[in-house]
């Protein structure tokens, strides 16, 4: 972690610095390993904390041209390539890196894309840590996965340049006359959209929702994905002939049965995320000004109600803030809920701050942004005032005892340490369960005893032409596993329909 | 894009129009409701019950009362106009069963829209439907001539006695609670205090009191919870557990305060909207 802020110019310079003393681009070769693993890595610029707390513009800025080059020199270029078993979707990594060393980006970008769909969201969003920067063997000699190759950074680099020079117009096969259904329109709905339309089918998306997206348009804010980047992605598949329904929710509107039988669809992909919010059944959790973070998201986000000038859906106006939970979707609730205005923040969250599912770069910009974390913490009622509002939360204090079987260490409640907590809103962000409207209504279709649907390794369901993937076959995961599932299923798909 | 074909205004502030929506009307069922935006970007969500449907013609008619920013800003389309998202059929439907007793429909106000298509629902499965339909005062009684064809008996009652019985629609109720044909089952739909008494009256008699609920809303697939109440010690997501619920098990305090959740600030929103209206009525600003 640094110190001190830098200004993107800054670090340019600096990157450039380094630049000129490697004497690029003829060549990593020439650089030996040891030298390499000895360049620092590139700090992202970012918009200063102080500054970025108060508006809704990306907090991470990207790589300049000099820090990329600077930053894929220090990839050791390893016989064994562990980064690549640590990405769930085995993008050829020191491919790609290597060609960015060199300044070749047009190269780099077209390695990624062999194996992925949406770098540019992907780059920004990945738990890195956990998949590609885990393995890196650069982390491992400097003992930090954070000190890696900056891979994500590097990614995100590549697509926006890639995004910007309008790349994307895409080879497609001779029409099949085949039609296939999508339902819904987050990345893995997306990702199977792209790769059939490519194949030559016809490709109609439905979405329930107003937009295209999924979470990546209600769920994350923009400050940390920006909305523009993947409606960058939903224009391209419209440019290659994808059809997109909004305002049709498949189990309502129509069935997926009916999809088939009566409109003439030869196969349906079923990716409707997982969308069913956890409450921790606690006293209290129905008072006004109990949110789930789906819930104050959406507003946020989807229906912008953090422009009060313009949007007409309403959000709360909060003073003291509980955020309970330790993901992603934590973090983004707790820091949405400063930008609009909220005086003080909190995550309350039951375990410390090494368990936290979150992306150490979330927890990191969070706390530089004030948000208070109570650690090992956790509420057991929320209190009313006399009109049915939270007034304040009653917690219990942890400590961690004996490892569980997954070896991480279980939290266990101190006897006698209740205290009370002066809050007006809580926001509960305990994940999501598979929300049941589609599965309820086809009962042709295999769950397991969570909810989620069940596949076989080509993505089909145990129903005939019916595909599923993302969320609702993971259990809330990831955008990059949703991604992943959406290239398997219209592998399947189209061998389905050519059999 | 979903094109609106007629519109009629019932009262000083309720309009009902009919609808283009083919997918929709295919499969709407009695109970059921729609959410509708206005534009893609700043309009809100708002959840509007399906008054009635022509599945031949593809139609579907909502009934509204221009009260927020929204139903206003609904009220001033015309017809031929569009409304830019309408997602349905939301909800469960409501439970319909061939009863040997009358089934009571009780409707307040702008809750007779909702009523309409379940009083429908049950003519068609063959059932005796005695209809309560009261309102302020006789302006604001809406689908009277409808909703006379449809009942086998109509019970009117206003406040102020401008029609019908000078009465509040839980006076007729509890006599038909203690006729001597005991009713086989009710619905009540209209304000939450209006249902919270209904539901207390019928209380007594053990008599099953259906009631539907016009919560808050978002995205109206049950993915955000902010439709939720608590029904019986258990919460429920209205949207896609209801609309409608027992309304001997509704915690109606939780819910009425939830639905003020917002309140100042809406009220501040539509403030502004009228200053804004004013502003251009008086051809100022811009
Ligand atoms: C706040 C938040 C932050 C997150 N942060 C990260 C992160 O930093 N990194 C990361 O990798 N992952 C993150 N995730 C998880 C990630 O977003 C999901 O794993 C991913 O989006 C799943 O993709 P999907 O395509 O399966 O489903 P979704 O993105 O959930 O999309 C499903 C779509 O289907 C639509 N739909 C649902 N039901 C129906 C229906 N019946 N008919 C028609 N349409 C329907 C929905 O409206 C939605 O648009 C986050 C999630 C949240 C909520
Ligand atoms: S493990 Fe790290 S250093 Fe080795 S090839 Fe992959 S990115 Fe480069
Ligand atoms: S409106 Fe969002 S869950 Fe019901």
């Amino acid at each position: 972690m640094t110190c001190g802020y830098k200004d993107p110019g800054t670090l340019d310079l600096e990157a450039l610095a380094v630049r000129e003393n490697l004497n690029l681009p003829q060549g990593l070769n020439q650089i030996k390993k040891k030298d390499r693993a000895a360049i620092p890595q590139q700090e992202m610029p970012s918009q200063e904390a102080g500054i970025r707390g108060g508006n809704m513009t990306e907090v991470a800025l990207g790589y300049s041209e000099n820090q990329v080059i600077v930053e894929a020199s220090r990839c050791l270029e390893c016989a064994n390539a562990p980064c690549v078993k640590g990405c769930p979707v085995s993008i050829d990594i020191p491919g790609f890196i290597g060609a960015a060393a060199k300044g070749e980006f047009d190269e780099a970008l077209d390695i990624i894309k062999e194996s992925s769909m949406l770098p540019a969201i992907c780059g920004r969003v990945c738990p890195q840590e956990k998949q590609c920067m885990e393995t890196c063997t650069l982390g491992k000699i400097r003992k930090d996965p954070m000190e890696s190759v900056a891979i994500g950074r590097i990614e995100r680099f590549l697509a926006d340049r890639g995004a910007e020079k309008g790349d994307s117009t895409v080879d497609k096969a001779p029409s099949t006359g085949k039609k296939v259904a999508i339902v819904g329109s987050g990345p893995s709905g997306l990702t199977t959209a792209a790769d059939l339309a490519r194949l030559g089918h016809e490709v109609t998306v439905f979405e329930a929702f107003h937009k295209a997206g999924g979470v990546t348009v209600y769920g994350i804010p923009e400050f940390r994905l920006p909305k523009s980047i993947v409606q960058r992605e939903v224009d391209n598949l419209e440019a290659m002939g994808v059809q997109f329904v909004y305002d049709f929710l498949v189990g309502r509107t129509r069935t997926v049965k009916e999809l088939m039988e009566k409109d003439g669809y030869h196969a349906v992909y079923v990716a409707n995320g997982a969308g069913l919010p956890k409450f921790m059944n606690i006293p209290g959790e129905n008072l006004v000004g109990v949110f789930s973070a789906n819930e104050y998201l959406t507003r946020a986000n989807l229906m912008k109600a953090y422009d009060t000038e313009k949007a007409a859906t309403p959000i709360y106006k909060s003073r003291k803030v509980a955020v309970f939970g330790g993901g992603n979707v934590a973090m983004d609730a707790a820091r949405t809920a400063l930008r609009l205005g909220a005086e003080e923040v909190h995550i309350v969250y039951r375990r410390t701050e090494k368990e936290m599912p979150a992306r150490v770069e979330e927890v990191h910009h969070a706390r530089e942004e004030g948000i208070i974390f109570d650690l090992l913490t956790n509420p057991t009622a929320i209190i009313s005032d006399d009109q049915g509002r939270v007034a304040g939360i009653e917690c219990l204090q942890y400590e961690l005892g004996e490892a569980d079987e997954s070896g991480r260490r279980r939290p266990v409640a101190i006897e006698g340490s209740e205290f009370f907590m002066d809050i007006d809103t809580c926001i509960t962000a305990l994940g999501n369960s598979s929300n049941p409207l589609v599965t309820g209504t086809t009962p042709e279709l295999d769950t397991n005893k969570w909810g989620n649907i069940t596949v076989n390794e080509d993505g089909m369901t145990s129903m005939p032409g019916v595909f599923a993937g993302g969320d609702i076959v993971q259990g809330a995961a990831t955008v990059i596993l949703a991604m992943g599932d959406g290239r398997t299923a219209a592998r399947g798909i189209h061998e389905y329909l050519n059999q | 894009m979903i094109r609106i074909l007629k519109k009629k205004q019932l009262s000083s502030d309720v309009f009902q129009m009919e609808l283009e929506a083919p997918h929709i009307s295919e499969s709407r069922k009695a109970g059921q409701f729609v959410i509708l935006m206005l534009d893609d970007e700043y309009s809100e969500r708002i959840p509007l019950t399906i008054a009635d449907g022509d599945g031949k013609k593809g139609t579907i008619t909502i009934i509204f009362q221009a009260v927020g920013g929204t139903t206003l800003a609904l009220s001033r389309l015309e017809e031929g106009e569009a409304i830019a998202h309408v997602l349905g059929p939301l909800g469960t439907p409501t439970h319909i069963e061939k009863q040997k007793k009358p089934v009571i429909c009780v409707g307040g106000g702008i809750g007779v829209a909702p009523l309409h298509p379940i009083v429908q629902a049950h003519k068609a499965a063959g059932n005796r439907v005695i209809t309560i339909m009261g309102a302020r005062n006789k302006d604001l009684l809406i689908l009277e001539e409808e909703m006379a064809a449809l009942s086998d008996e109509l019970i009117i009652c206003t406040d102020d006695g401008s029609k019908g019985r000078k009465a509040l629609v839980t006076e007729p109720l509890k006599e038909l609670c203690e006729a001597d044909e005991k009713p086989a089952e009710c619905v009540a739909i209209g304000p939450p205090v209006m249902m919270k008494f209904c539901a207390e009256t019928t209380r007594p008699y053990k008599l099953h009191t259906m009631v539907s609920l016009n919560t808050i809303m978002v995205d109206g697939t049950g993915m955000c919870g902010g439709c939720r109440v608590t029904v019986g010690k258990e919460t429920k997501f209205v949207c896609v557990d209801g609309p409608e619920f027992d309304g001997h098990l509704v915690d109606f305090s939780s819910m009425m305060s939830r639905m003020s959740s917002y309140k100042t600030q809406e009220d501040e929103h539509t403030c502004r909207l009228e200053e804004k209206a004013k502003e251009l009525a008086a051809g100022g600003v811009r």
